[in-house]
């Protein structure tokens, strides 16, 4: 299969309005994935589908991310002359991330046997305008999936078939994959609670529970 | 009362004497009912206590019946999420009286593993009035054989008249429970007042 790079220097010949971006990743593995705006991802999915060297006709797996708004540090090494003599100085950057939500879809290819391809699309922020196009019209196994991300992560896919929710009931209000969600307090009696439980079981039994 | 001598002497002569209470409880607890109803891996567990090797057939209780209408024993078997609550309610107010109920595994005494899950009921005492409670994750089938014996055991006790029956002999207690409704991130109510009662903490 062609490296990344490749695909994205082939889509920007095909599609030139689109605004591409690779991700690198940590893990071990490295799995690199595709960044796509959100407005031409349809296009950019449809290509990847369609291109005779590509064929990625099968999207074994759609998951959600959530990013609250962080601020994210970073050591930078610097050099900086100090009395006339050159010295290395590690710096703490600080920038902003402002907060949104991550939809990823792993695409293979079942017709020339490889893959994957990561592709990712982010809203603009996680309140507000959390719309992203559905991609259910080109893979339908993602209808499923994609209806558990709107679930659990309140993406709204525009274009899907069916958007409802999936695992939690209708009427059931928030979120619950996202992080700053509060689950509702049901605490039971615990006989030894620990951590979080602890806090909880304080605020029930506020004379009973010591240390 | 009758007398133990003659008990023992209409005997020898092939002539059982027993109060209509006995024979009663005799013959229902040898002919439990259950309902087909599983909802995670206790369900397997469940179906494995039914087959040829642990053979629940041997207590009476083999005729799983797939409908509420006919069934003695509900069998909650596995995790209950919030959103299936309300449907096990409904099914167990479905069922004919007398009706027990076995909580079995961790997740149905108490959420087991997901207690801290937003999505998952703490037990279905909240809600059911709880006969025998297996724990284990999932339990063997012999658990559960051993929690169904228990119950023939609570079923063979129980009065037919007197202050102490059961309540289904009430006529002023009624049969069924009040099912919950979904709300916005719960169950309303999250819990029957009636049926549950959380333990106290002594220390």
């Amino acid at each position: 299969m062609e490296t990344l790079e490749q695909i994205k220097t082939r889509l920007e010949k095909e599609l030139p309005m689109t605004q591409l971006d690779i991700v690198a990743n940590d893990c071990p593995a490295g799995e690199r994935s595709l960044l796509v705006a959100a407005p031409s991802a349809l296009a950019v999915a449809r290509f990847l589908r369609d291109d005779s060297q590509l064929k990625l006709d099968y999207c074994s797996n759609v998951t959600g991310i959530d990013w609250p708004q962080a601020t994210i540090k970073t050591k930078v090494k610097k050099k900086v002359a100090v009395g006339g003599v050159e010295k290395e100085i590690e710096e703490i950057v600080e920038t902003l991330r402002s907060g949104h939500l991550e939809v990823v879809y792993h695409l293979y290819s079942m017709a020339l046997k490889h893959g994957p391809v990561v592709l990712r699309m982010r809203t603009e922020n996680r309140t507000g305008h959390t719309h992203l196009p559905s991609l259910t019209p080109l893979w339908r196994g993602a209808e499923l999936q994609e209806r558990e991300v709107f679930d659990l992560y309140g993406v709204i896919f525009d274009g899907h078939p069916d958007l409802r929710r999936i695992l939690m009931w209708d009427g059931f209000a928030g979120f619950p994959m996202r992080r700053d969600y509060v689950s509702p307090d049901d605490f039971e009696y615990e006989p030894t609670p620990h951590d979080e439980v602890l806090e909880q079981a304080r605020k029930h039994y506020p004379t009973e529970v010591k240390a | 009362m009758i007398d133990e001598g003659l008990k023992n002497q209409l005997h020898k002569q092939g002539i059982h004497v027993l109060l209509l209470e006995n024979a009663y409880n005799w013959g229902r607890a040898n002919s439990v009912w259950p309902l087909t109803f599983g909802l995670a891996c206790c369900a397997i567990e469940m179906m494995a206590a039914s087959m040829a090797r642990f053979d629940l057939a041997r207590f009476g209780a083999e005729v799983f019946r797939p409908s509420p209408r006919q069934a003695d024993l509900m069998i909650v078997a596995g995790t209950v999420t919030k959103k299936m609550a309300p449907l096990v309610v409904r099914l167990y107010n479905q069922m004919p009286e007398p009706k027990y109920v076995i909580a079995m595994g961790a997740c149905a005494i108490s959420g087991g593993p997901f207690k801290q899950g937003y999505n998952v009921l703490k037990g279905i005492d909240r809600y059911l009035p709880v006969d025998v409670s297996i724990p284990g994750c999932p339990p063997r089938p012999e658990a559960l054989i051993h929690g169904i014996i228990m119950l023939q055991e609570k079923i063979k006790g129980q009065k037919l008249t007197g202050p102490d029956r059961p309540r289904f002999l009430k006529a002023e207690v009624p049969g069924d429970y009040p099912v919950p409704a979904y709300a916005e991130d719960d169950l309303e109510p999250s819990k029957n007042p009636e049926v549950w009662h959380p333990p106290l903490i002594k220390r």
